[in-house]
């Protein structure tokens, strides 16, 4: 019999249902899983005593009939997420410390619902980054690895460790947020499935905000399917939000399986950018003749503004970071330090909390939101986003369903080899995946090939505002040609 | 447009970041890379173009002006690194 963590989050749900195991039992296996791979540094919290706790109250819910959608499911939460008595840092240690007196909306539905929760998961300092290397914690090491090689990777990032543990069978499925890229990009590093909903789908309330106009939570999981499911309890209008909208919330689910005979893919010709290697167009290619024999059409599009995407979003994300976190002055919460007055106080304090990247980019914000600099920079960047919106309604108004994209301009790369390099480069990682933030637009990452050395590709749909369904179904279908992507070689448990 | 010493120390200081003389070149560095990057902005004209505000259209919801939470000062100091008799407490800031 496979190992009850090995199972997927829908095969978990059956099994639960057909009382083939129980709740505390599978519970046990990631508890067992996740102690085991410690070495890989996905969670920054674990919770085994609640997660057994939660397991045994989901175990008698299911005995009574009263089971919920998620009902004994174990999953992991992204530290970004508030979590009521349980640490909540967003990886900084400016928030060290900080145990939350409330719950996040989207974490409250997925307990509501009946899942367990066995811990919170690492990302980069305040979602800043796309490798998982600036949180506090330290680095988070991907369970993949090039073929012969035992060089570390990242699980990308910034919700490198929701990836990397739900790629490692740690948790059944796991939380993320996305505001450049950040749950699509290490998705597309670990063979897993990641979507960003449409923003406004989730609510942001309890969760620690970086670009308020761009982040979005969304789920990770092993399959489609299980997205499927997780979104479904994560998404809904909430009162606490109000960029949160009310509009019913699909059984997401359904929409798996369904036919994409007739859908019109485009295919944006922006996207060819310069010195993408040869296998990320290739797989592009496979992805297109996956989806045409699935019935779809493939169609040419153009997206003009495409190249604007990513210096217009790094003067918006750090310009709404900086005034987020303005919040951390070492009086609510955190650490504080002691100043010669208030306002010392306040500098060394936050001199000493915040990390590099996220030094640089409260100071790019404050910089491109300062006196005679806002209409160069920031209203300037919210004028081309106008257009990066617009390009997308363009090609929706002409009957394209959805866009075909690589996730990712590369495979994963090792830890190091890009964190000492010049900061553009690493923010180049999220060419293919800022736009649709930018644009407040649906997206899924879906593992579809192999690089030469043996890392996991994803491939991305793009959808229209709402539209998650039809995502749901496009990445059956690639899932259906391309299979899963489980990691085979568990070298960190041996 | 690149920045000299002189601003990135004034910008320190708006964003109250105590950054020292020696970390201030580093620094400058850093932020004319990001700066020249999103220069490449510079090469389209977007003066007849609306601002995004909000990329879904929604009208901010209203709601009964009300108080519909709190009463729980404990758990709102609880995380405060100083607080005393039910509030949070600062370095002297009035002489």
């Amino acid at each position: 019999m496979t190992a009850l963590n090995h199972l997927t989050l829908t095969q978990a749900r059956e099994g639960l249902a057909q009382g083939e195991f129980t709740s505390v039992e599978l519970t046990e296996s990631y508890l067992k899983a996740m102690e085991q791979a410690r070495v890989l540094n996905a969670f920054t919290v674990e919770t085994p005593d609640q997660a057994l706790a939660m397991a045994a109250r989901a175990d008698a819910r299911i005995a009574s009939g009263d089971a919920g959608p998620l009902e004994g499911l174990p999953l992991g939460v992204k530290d970004m997420f508030a979590t009521e008595g349980v640490a909540t840092t967003a990886c900084s240690n400016i928030l060290k410390g900080f145990v939350p007196p409330y719950e996040s909306t989207v974490t409250s539905q997925l307990w509501r619902d009946g899942a367990v929760m066995l811990g919170k998961l690492a990302n980069d300092e305040f979602a800043m980054g796309s490798s998982t290397e600036t949180s506090a914690f330290g680095p988070v090491v991907s369970p993949w690895r090039r073929e012969g090689d035992t060089t570390p990777l990242v699980p990308g990032g910034s919700s490198g460790g929701s990836a990397a543990a739900v790629s490692a069978f740690l948790c059944a499925g796991a939380t993320g947020t996305d505001t450049g890229g950040s749950i699509r990009q290490p998705a597309a590093f670990t063979g897993t499935v990641g979507i960003k909903p449409t923003y406004g789908r989730c609510s942001r309330w309890g969760i620690i905000a970086y670009a308020s106009s761009l982040d979005q939570a969304g789920p990770f999981a092993r399959s489609v399917n299980d997205a499927a499911i997780l979104l479904r309890s994560m998404a809904g209008h909430d009162a606490k939000d109000s960029t949160s909208v009310n509009m019913r919330v699909p059984n997401y689910e359904d929409a798996v399986g369904v036919s994409v005979k007739g859908k019109r893919i485009g295919i944006p010709r922006e996207y060819r950018v310069e010195g993408m290697s040869q296998e990320i167009c290739e797989l592009w290619e496979q992805g297109a003749d996956m989806l045409r024999d699935a019935g779809a059409e493939i169609v040419d599009i153009t997206l003009p503004h495409t190249k604007y995407a990513l210096p217009t979003y790094y003067i918006v994300a750090p310009a709404e970071a900086s005034s987020n976190l303005a919040r951390y002055d070492g009086v609510r919460y955190g650490n504080r330090v002691p100043g010669k007055d208030i306002i010392d106080m306040y500098e060394r304090t936050r001199a000493a909390g915040f990390g590099p990247e996220v030094r640089r980019r409260i100071m790019i914000g404050t910089y491109v939101l300062s006196a005679g600099y806002y209409d160069a920079y920031y209203l300037k960047a919210q004028r081309v986003r106008t257009l990066i919106k617009r390009d997308f309604d363009d090609v929706f108004a002409q009957g394209v369903d959805a866009i075909l994209t690589p996730a990712t301009p590369s495979p994963a790369f090792g830890i190091g080899e890009k964190s000492n390099a010049d900061p553009v480069e690493m923010y180049l990682q999220d060419v293919f995946t800022v736009t649709v933030n930018l644009a407040g637009l649906p997206a899924i990452s879906v593992p579809a090939g192999f690089s030469a050395d043996g890392l996991p590709l994803g491939l991305q749909l793009i959808g229209r505002p709402f539209e998650e369904e039809t995502l749901f179904a496009l990445g059956q279908a690639v899932e259906d040609a391309a299979g899963r992507f489980p990691v085979e070689d568990h070298w960190w448990s041996r | 447009m690149s920045v000299d010493l002189g601003t990135v120390r004034r910008v320190a200081h708006l964003a109250r970041l105590a950054v020292s003389e020696e970390e201030l070149p580093a620094l400058q560095g850093e932020l004319n890379a990001i700066l020249a990057f999103v220069e490449q902005l510079s090469a389209i004209d977007v003066s007849s173009i609306e601002p995004m505000t909000s990329v879904v259209p929604l009208t901010l919801p209203l709601r009964e002006d009300e108080v519909t939470d709190g009463h729980y000062p404990d758990k709102v100091l609880a995380n405060a690194p100083e607080a005393e008799s039910g509030f949070f407490t600062v370095p002297k800031v009035v002489e």
